[in-house]
C-alpha cells in the first residue's frame, strides 16, 4: 500500500475505539475468539469499550460473566490451552489481585511447565491507572508485577493507533499476553488506519525525535512526555520521546539506537517509584549500554504510596509535564533533585 | 457394591488392571524416591485407585480432565504411559514435561489431560474454560463440521480435587459459573477426609461436600469412592447429563488415602482405628473379592494380571534410567513460542 492510499484510509478514532475496532476485527478473523467479562456484554463494558460487540457477535461469543475473577481468568485459560483463543477482561487492573493464582501461577508457567507442549493463546485487558479520584483499589499501575513473572507478555498501548495494531498482535499471539490499557487515554483521539494490520511485540516506537535526551514514557506518562518534551524545545532542549510499546519482549535495540543519539535517559512512569519498570529500563541502560552514556540516568516515578483520593494529592502524586521537564533539566545542567518523596 | 452381570468381563479386568497399575506405581515411585531417583515430592495415590479408574472409565476419547498435587491416578487412568511419567519424575528429558514440571504438573493435552497441579483448586477454574471450549464446539460442528475442534463436540472436562479444595473460592466460582452457562463439566471431590494434615471436621462444618452443589442449584451425588463400580455407575449418569447439555453435576467420592500427605509424612496425625477401617475397605483387595466370588476371573487370571503390571512398570522404570538428563540450557527454552533467542530471557 502506498503512503496515500493508507493516509486516505486513516481515520481519527478514539483510543477506546481503536481497542473496539481491533476486537471486532479479531473476532470477524477467528470465529471460535471469545470475550468474556464483567458486564462487557450488554453494557458495553464500564468504559464503553466493548459496546454493540454483544449485539454485533452475540452472547456465545461475548460472554458477561459474574464477578469472579479467579474463575473468569481460569476459565479464559482453560479455553485457550484446548485452541480457543479468548479475550479476558479485567475491569480494573487492581482486581487482578483476586486472579493472581491463574495468571502467575497456571497462565504464566503452563507452556513451561509442560516442556512447550502446550499454548495458551490468552490476552487479558488490564485496565490500568488512573480515572482521576479513583484512590487507592481503583487506580493502580501493576505492570511491574507482570514483567517480574516470566511467561507473561506485557504489552502498554499508549495511542489509539498502536492500542488497534499491538492488540491484533496480542491476540494472535501463541502465548499469554497481558494488554494494559490506560482509563485517562480512552477520549484520547488519533489517526487509525482502517485496514487490518499488525504491530509486533516487541517494537518500541520513536513518539518525537530528539537530540539531546531519550525520554522514555509509556500509558498515561507518553503525553505528559510530548507536552514536557514541547515546553523544553521552547528551551533549547531537543527531547527525543521514546515509547517501548511492550515491556515483555522489551526493545532493547530500539533504546540503544535513541541512546546512541543522545546519550542521556530520562525515564518516566506513572507507578511507584519502588521497583518499578523504570529501575528495569534503567539497569539495562546501566549494563548494556554504560559507555553511551554521558549523565547519570533518572528515573521520574510515581511516589511509594498508595493512590490517595483527593485530586491535589493525586497530583502530588504521579508526575506531570512539570515534573518530567525538570527531571530532563537536572539530567542535562546537573540541577537540583527534581521528584518529590520517593 | 454392585451387579456385574451388567458389565462385560473385558471390562471389569481392566479395572482391575488400572488400579493395580496406579497401586504400584505408586509403591514403586516411593521406593524409587527413596533410593534417590526422584529429586522432587511425591504425593502417592495408593488408597484412592478406585475414585480415579471408575470415574474415567465413563469418558471418551473427547473428554478432558484437571488433576491434582495427588495427580499420578488420574493421569494413569486417563492413558498416561508410566515411561514418560517416571522419566518426568526422575527428571529426564523423555518426561511427559521434558523435565520441566514434575509430579505436580504432569500434562499431555491430546490424552485428554490438562494437567496436574500444584495449587489446591488450581485445575478446577481451568476445567471450567474446557467446558467453555467444548460447548463451543457444539456450534463449530454445526457451522464448521471440518474444522478438527468439531469432533469434541460431545465432549464433557471433569476436575478432580480434594476435600480441602472444595474450600477455595475457585471451587465455588467455578460452580457457580459452570451451573450459570451449563456447562459440560463434571467436579468430581475426592474427599479422602484430610485437607493435608487437618482432619474434614477441622476445616469444614459439613461432612458430605455433595451438598454444596444445592447452593448453585445443580444435582450433588455421593458415590462411595473405594467401590470402582460405584464411581463408574455416578460419574456415567454426570457425563451422560452434561453430554445432553444439563450442566454440571458435583459428585463427592468418599474415600482415604492410605498414606501420609506426601512422600515422607506418615501420617500420624490420624487415629489408628481409623487407618485400620480403611485398610480394610481397601479398594483394590475388595475388588479383587468381588471378581472371584462373582466367577469373572480365576486366582491365576489376576495374578497373571499382576505380573504383566509388574513387567510394564519394570520396563518402565528402565525407560526412565535410561533417558537422559536436560543440558543445563534447556532452561531457557519453552518461556514462550518464540525462542527470542534466549536473549530476551537472561
Amino acid at each position: 500500500m502506498t503512503a496515500t492510499s493508507r493516509a486516505e484510509k486513516e481515520r481519527r478514532l478514539t483510543y477506546a475505539q481503536a481497542i473496539r475496532e481491533a476486537l471486532a476485527e479479531e473476532m470477524e478473523r477467528d470465529p471460535s475468539l471469545l470475550l468474556l467479562g464483567e458486564d462487557i456484554g450488554e453494557p458495553g463494558g464500564v468504559f464503553g469499550v466493548t459496546q454493540g460487540l454483544l449485539q454485533r457477535f452475540g452472547e456465545e461469543r461475548v460472554l458477561d460473566t459474574p464477578i469472579s475473577e479467579e474463575a473468569v481468568i481460569g476459565a479464559a485459560l482453560g479455553a485457550a490451552l484446548l485452541g480457543v483463543p479468548t479475550v479476558a477482561e479485567i475491569m480494573f487492573s487492581d482486581f487482578a489481585t483476586l486472579a493472581m493464582d491463574q495468571i502467575v501461577n497456571q497462565a504464566a508457567k503452563f507452556r513451561y511447565m509442560t516442556g512447550g507442549r502446550t499454548s495458551a493463546p490468552l490476552v487479558i485487558r488490564m485496565v490500568t491507572g488512573t480515572a482521576g479520584a479513583t484512590a487507592a483499589q481503583h487506580s493502580q499501575s501493576l505492570e511491574a508485577w507482570f514483567t517480574a513473572t516470566p511467561g507473561l507478555k506485557v504489552v502498554t498501548a499508549s495511542t489509539p493507533a498502536d492500542a488497534k495494531g499491538l492488540l491484533k498482535s496480542a491476540i494472535r499471539d501463541p502465548d499469554p499476553v497481558l494488554f494494559f490499557e490506560h482509563k485517562l487515554l480512552y477520549n484520547s483521539r488519533g489517526a487509525v488506519p482502517a485496514d487490518d494490520y499488525c504491530i509486533p511485540l516487541g517494537e518500541g516506537r520513536v513518539a518525537r525525535e530528539g537530540s539531546d535526551v531519550t525520554l522514555v514514557a509509556y500509558l498515561y506518562m507518553l503525553p505528559r512526555a510530548l507536552k514536557a518534551a514541547e515546553m523544553l524545545a521552547r528551551e533549547g532542549i531537543s527531547v527525543e520521546v521514546w515509547d517501548p510499546r511492550t515491556l515483555v519482549p522489551f526493545d532493547r535495540d530500539g533504546l540503544r539506537r535513541s541512546l546512541e543519539k543522545t546519550g542521556r535517559l530520562v525515564i518516566a512512569q506513572e507507578a511507584p517509584r519502588r521497583n518499578g519498570f523504570c529501575a528495569e529500563i534503567a539497569a539495562i541502560a546501566a549494563e548494556e549500554f554504560f559507555p553511551l552514556l554521558k549523565a547519570p540516568i533518572k528515573r521520574v516515578c510515581g511516589t511509594n504510596t498508595p493512590m490517595p483520593y483527593a485530586p491535589e494529592l493525586e497530583q502530588f502524586v504521579i508526575p506531570d509535564e512539570e515534573r518530567i521537564a525538570a527531571g530532563v533539566r537536572e539530567v542535562l545542567y546537573n540541577a537540583v533533585r527534581a521528584a518529590p518523596g520517593g | 457394591m454392585q451387579s456385574l452381570a451388567s458389565y462385560t468381563p473385558a471390562f471389569l479386568k481392566e479395572l482391575y488392571r488400572k488400579m493395580v497399575l496406579i497401586r504400584r506405581f505408586e509403591e514403586r515411585a516411593a521406593e524409587l524416591r527413596s533410593l534417590g531417583y526422584i529429586p522432587g515430592f511425591l504425593h502417592p495415590y495408593i488408597g484412592q485407585e478406585a475414585v480415579a479408574v471408575g470415574a474415567c472409565a465413563a469418558l471418551g476419547p473427547h473428554d478432558y480432565i484437571t488433576s491434582t498435587h495427588r495427580g499420578h491416578g488420574h493421569i494413569l487412568a486417563r492413558g498416561g504411559d508410566p515411561r514418560y511419567m517416571y522419566a518426568e519424575l526422575f527428571a529426564r528429558r523423555d518426561g511427559y514435561n521434558r523435565a520441566k514440571g514434575g509430579s505436580l504438573h504432569i500434562a499431555n493435552i491430546e490424552l485428554g489431560i490438562i494437567g496436574a497441579n500444584g495449587i489446591v483448586g488450581g485445575g478446577i477454574p481451568i476445567a471450567v474454560g474446557a467446558g467453555l471450549a467444548l460447548k463451543q464446539a457444539r456450534q463449530i460442528a454445526v457451522h464448521h463440521p471440518d474444522d478438527p475442534r468439531a469432533r469434541r463436540a460431545d465432549g464433557v472436562a471433569v476436575t478432580f480435587f480434594g476435600d480441602g479444595a472444595s474450600n477455595q473460592g475457585a471451587f465455588h466460582e467455578s460452580l457457580n459459573l459452570a451451573a450459570l452457562w451449563r456447562l459440560p463439566v463434571i467436579f468430581i471431590c475426592e474427599n479422602n477426609l484430610y485437607g493435608e494434615f487437618t482432619p474434614q471436621h477441622k476445616h469444614q462444618t459439613i461432612r458430605d461436600i455433595a451438598t454444596r452443589a444445592s447452593s448453585y442449584a445443580v444435582p450433588g451425588l455421593i458415590a462411595d469412592g473405594n467401590d470402582v463400580l460405584d464411581v463408574y455407575r455416578v460419574v456415567s449418569k454426570a457425563a451422560e447429563e452434561a453430554r445432553k447439555g444439563r450442566g454440571p453435576t458435583l459428585v463427592e467420592c468418599k474415600t482415604y488415602r492410605h498414606r501420609g500427605h506426601y512422600e515422607g509424612d506418615m501420617g500420624q496425625y490420624r487415629p489408628a482405628e481409623e487407618v485400620a477401617f480403611w485398610l480394610e475397605a481397601d479398594p483394590i483387595k475388595n475388588y479383587r473379592r468381588l471378581l472371584l466370588a462373582g466367577a469373572i476371573c480365576t486366582e491365576e487370571e489376576l495374578q497373571a494380571l499382576d505380573e504383566a503390571v509388574e513387567q510394564e512398570l519394570e520396563e518402565a522404570v528402565a525407560f526412565a534410567k535410561a533417558s537422559p538428563h536436560p543440558a543445563p540450557e534447556e532452561a531457557l527454552e519453552d518461556v514462550f513460542v518464540e525462542s527470542y533467542g534466549g536473549r530476551a530471557l537472561l
